[in-house]
């Protein structure tokens, strides 16, 4: 029944709008002789006015944007080795980006207004300067061809997964909606796996090669947790459909893909503790939370329980579209210490062990 | 409906009218003119379907826990007691993605100006082929109902993007729209590019052979040159991804492996082996970053005829302006990596994708600053389709600066697929084609309907869309740099980007609000077909052929010969002539230079 009425109600404001917009149409006929639906001198006048209006908008919109939102932690406050490097090709981008977009919208619209049609003017014939032409074909050439080579430079580096530093080999395994972590243990080696050798009476639930020595110190998470300052070499797989281990912090994507193994690599630089510790973090947190309290009152006032104050972590997102609970598809990521890290893999068991 | 196979258009004794019933003339049309009409209709239809299903989605995203009756009413099962099910989240925003992309911005805007501009244009009776012109519609017209009944299936809509990578959407376990609802939604892409291609063919051809005299390649308006450019590549591109959606459809129904391997579903192993997802993107991309290119080179063309007629000013720069649709051409055939950087692709093709996805920057630049200098010392007639023509610009602008960006590789890593690519791609490629195809609505409006649109209702409807386009869009920018994922049902589960949730918000009212005003346009739009303004043959007082043809459609659109042409379509402000513009048909004044560049 609200389904209907709602149906009904839905129609009639837009019966309503179409019969005002209707009596706006109607109202002009006798105001305005020579409505051809040709623009006026005064329909110029009236829209170049408007154009540098627009402009004005565009302007305060980005700036509203900048300051309000623009401040994000996420543009200065990487916590892996290559995210400075990211980070500043994104902030010269940023610039360029912004004084192009100033310029040329400014022109655009200024050159709308200065430019209004008026009866009995005429225009310049003017066609064609192969000089201009020649102008901003090379200005773009130049300041791309500089974005290319920054930008392949770091992309290469950051591609390139170094052996030599011995990085920590983990797999991370991602599937309808959550997410597992596999150490490679003592041998730093991970041990053979397909999901045909999955086993669930026997809880092998990622398909390891049983009979695999690699295999048998691996350990098996449903949290991330990494060393800070130690390289760390991600193989991934999907038992399904596609995923994407997104994790924004450390700079770092890489989809998932059932069949294939893929791979990125990055080095943890700032802890959990030292993050959340972090002016910029205190400051979101606190805002976060301010936002949490005010919605727990509304929440409570209708019989439901509070939200829990919010304590900042690193997350694995899942970045690709994988069904019904993709939204909701993460894994905790906590960098530490060696030391920390060490007792916490001390508590995890074996996957030998692990069993049934 | 066979009643007149046999036009051949560029037989001049076909500038008379034939007997037409109603349904030669309304319905099984092979006139170029009807058909683009029907297409517009079509697209219109569709353009409202997918407009809906974003302000579902939008207020999905801006108040996740709170029933809405609106949901209630258009969702039925789907939003028991009004909150939104996650499964039809993700197939409004895959259908959205679908009809925008395909129905909308390439039938509605390909198919309605290149139907309409071309043979007018160029001074030709009709398109080389009637009768194909006529099938593509109507192949056109049943995979847009194929779509929309995709719509009601028991397990709902296809909902694995409007990209639909498997394996996602070849298993109908891994998704209720994997079922039916993706079968339905490939028989009608399949229908869907069988007609585009049909169309495309019956483009080229016809730009090739049916020019009129004295029209060469130099002297045609770029409209044409756009959707001449625009066919090619449909041509060179559609057909693969034909050919990705016929092996989809053999790995989900017939057992095979191109796209599959190695996977474990629901407590049990699959048989497919040695198949690739990464395939599948390849052969999508090979269309689909192409595909964009078809969406905004019309609209390219459509702003580079109305602001050079309403600037009363050629064109500026109209050889670098074709040399840049050629090189946007054959560049969008080499850049699709860049939708693959994180794929799991070499690393080393992603590098090459970030040297030929920048070099498109180069092109789109000259276009840019060309439109600018157009209007500089113009007169500016600011109709609203200038409006919409110089919106076009701006959004353009916007939203391909951001490019930059998303196709550097390593800046990729970290947006990839958050709302910076929803901001960039809507912008330039979404609402810039959009405003592209208003402004050729408000623009050829008289030549199809013979009426004038209100042009006041035409400024409300500008201003109000421009303001709310960027009110959607800019912001979304910066919700996707914090790191905000794409096609997440709620935000909630992540107390992190709890306080996005207020931007989200805002975004959400200003789509509303631009949503509900595009009443305004189909307001002015349906009610001046029956009661606008009379036109007269040249209300813009404009360069081209179509507007020396009578007001009245007749078929074969002129009456006794086709205008001979003398002169290139820009010679607005012409020195040396009391008018401030001369048609394409007026000859050379005697020692008169053509003056074209």
């Amino acid at each position: 029944m609200t389904a209907f009425l709602t149906i009904i109600i839905v129609l009639f404001v837009a019966v309503a709008i179409w019969q005002m917009v209707k009596i706006f149409d109607l109202a002009q006929v006798n105001t305005d002789e020579s409505n051809t639906g040709v623009a006026t001198d005064y329909d110029n006048k009236i829209n170049a006015y408007l154009m540098i209006g627009f402009l004005i908008f565009i302007y305060v919109i980005t700036i509203v944007c900048f300051v309000k939102w623009g401040d994000l932690p996420l543009m200065s406050n990487s916590a892996s080795a290559h995210g400075p490097e990211i980070d500043n090709l994104m902030i010269i981008s940023m610039v360029i980006i912004f004084i192009v977009q100033t310029i040329t919208q400014f022109l655009l619209h200024y050159f709308a207004f200065k430019y209004r049609g008026e009866k009995g003017e005429k225009a310049l014939f003017y066609a064609d300067n192969n000089t201009l032409e020649a102008i901003w074909t090379i200005i773009p050439v130049i300041v791309l061809a500089g974005l290319i080579i920054y930008g392949l430079f770091t992309w290469t580096s950051i591609m390139n997964i170094n052996e030599d530093d011995d990085p920590m080999v983990i797999e991370l395994y991602a599937q309808q909606f959550n997410w597992k972590a596999r150490y490679s243990g003592q041998d730093n080696v991970l041990g053979m796996a397909n999901v045909r050798l999955i086993d669930l009476d026997r809880a092998n639930i990622l398909g390891l090669d049983e009979a695999d020595p690699n295999a048998q110190d691996d350990v098996i998470t449903t949290e991330l947790h990494l060393v800070v300052g130690r390289p760390v070499h991600f193989k991934m797989r999907s038992q399904d459909v596609l995923h994407s281990a997104y994790m924004p912090h450390f700079r770092a994507q890489m989809n998932c893909v059932p069949g294939m193994v893929t791979e990125f690599g990055f080095t943890p630089t700032v802890t959990t503790e030292q993050m959340r510790a972090t002016p910029e973090m205190v400051e979101k947190v606190q805002r976060i939370n301010k936002i949490r309290v005010e919605k727990s009152e509304a929440l409570v006032a209708k019989g439901e329980s509070a939200l829990d104050p919010y304590t900042f972590d690193y997350l694995l997102l899942c970045n690709k579209i994988c069904g019904k609970s993709h939204y909701n598809m993460q894994m905790k990521i906590i960098v530490e210490t060696q030391e920390e890290f060490d007792a916490w893999m001390k508590e995890q068991k074996e996957f030998k062990n692990s069993l049934n | 409906m066979s009643t007149h196979a046999d036009t051949h258009a560029h037989d001049d004794d076909h500038g008379h009218h034939h007997k037409e019933t109603f349904v030669t003339k309304y319905i099984f049309s092979q006139d170029h003119k009807m058909i683009a009409k029907q297409y517009l209709i079509t697209g219109t239809i569709m353009g409202v379907i997918g407009v809906i299903m974003s302000l579902m989605f939008r207020m999905q995203i801006a108040w996740p826990e709170e029933p809405n009756v609106i949901f209630e009413a258009l969702l039925g099962k789907w939003a028991p007691d009004g909150v939104m099910d996650a499964d039809i989240y993700l197939a409004l925003v895959t259908i959205h993605g679908t009809i925008m992309v395909f129905f909308v911005l390439t039938a509605g805007l390909s198919g309605t100006f290149s139907n309409l501009l071309i043979p007018l244009q160029i001074g030709a009776r009709d398109m080389a082929s009637g009768f194909l012109n006529m099938v593509s519609y109507w192949l056109f017209f049943l995979s847009s109902v194929i779509m929309v009944i995709s719509l009601f299936v028991e397990a709902g809509p296809a909902a694995a993007g409007w990209t639909i990578y498997p394996p996602l959407s070849a298993l109908p376990m891994a998704q209720g729209g994997s079922g039916m609802g993706m079968t339905l939604w490939l028989v009608s892409m399949a229908i869907f590019i069988a007609s585009s291609l049909l169309g495309s063919l019956n483009y080229i051809v016809t730009v090739i052979n049916l020019r009129t005299k004295g029209m060469s390649m130099t002297r045609l308006p770029l409209t044409i040159w756009a959707f001449f450019i625009t066919a090619v590549i449909g041509v060179i591109s559609f057909p693969v991804l034909l050919s990705a959606a016929l092996l989809l459809i053999m790995d989900r129904s017939f057992g095979t492996s191109f796209f599959l391997s190695d996977i474990f579903i629901q407590g049990e192993v699959l048989h497919y082996q040695g198949g690739s997802p990464v395939l599948f993107e390849h052969l999508f991309w090979f269309l689909g970053h192409p595909e964009v290119y078809i969406v905004i080179l019309p609209a390219m063309g459509l702003v580079s005829e109305i602001m050079a007629s309403n600037s009363r000013k050629p064109i500026f720069g109209y050889r670098a302006m074709i040399a840049s649709i050629l090189a946007i051409a054959f560049l969008s055939t080499i850049v699709w990596g860049h939708h693959m950087f994180i794929s799991g692709m070499n690393p080393f093709l992603g590098s090459v994708f970030t040297f030929t996805t920048l070099l498109i920057a180069i092109p789109s630049a000259v276009k840019a600053f060309n439109w600018i200098t157009t209007i500089w010392k113009g007169n500016l007639q600011l109709n609203p389709a200038m409006l919409f023509s110089i919106g076009f610009v701006s959004t353009f602008i916007t939203g391909g600066l951001t490019g930059i960006i998303l196709g550097d590789s390593a800046l990729d890593i970290n947006v990839h697929d958050t709302y910076f690519v929803i901001a960039h791609f809507h912008l330039v490629m979404g609402i810039s084609a959009l405003y592209g195809m208003f402004a050729g609505i408000y623009h050829w409006y008289p030549k199809m309907f013979g009426r004038m649109l209100n042009k006041n209702l035409g400024y409300l409807h500008f201003w109000v869309t421009a303001v709310c386009a960027y009110g959607v869009f800019f912001p979304m920018h910066f919700i996707g740099m914090a790191g905000l994922p794409r096609r997440y049902y709620t935000n909630s589960n992540f107390p992190l980007f709890d306080d996005l949730a207020n931007v989200n918000v805002i975004i959400t009212i200003f789509a509303l609000v631009g949503g509900v005003f595009q009443l305004v346009y189909l307001y002015n739009f349906f009610s001046s077909m029956f009661f606008g303004k009379k036109t007269v043959q040249n209300p813009w007082k404009s360069t081209t052929l179509e507007w020396t043809a009578p007001v009245k459609h007749i078929h074969g659109n002129w009456e006794g010969e086709i205008p001979h042409v003398y002169r290139w379509s820009y010679d607005y402000s012409k020195p040396g002539y009391e008018e401030d513009f001369v048609p394409q048909n007026v000859p050379l004044r005697e020692g008169e230079e053509e003056l074209q560049h």
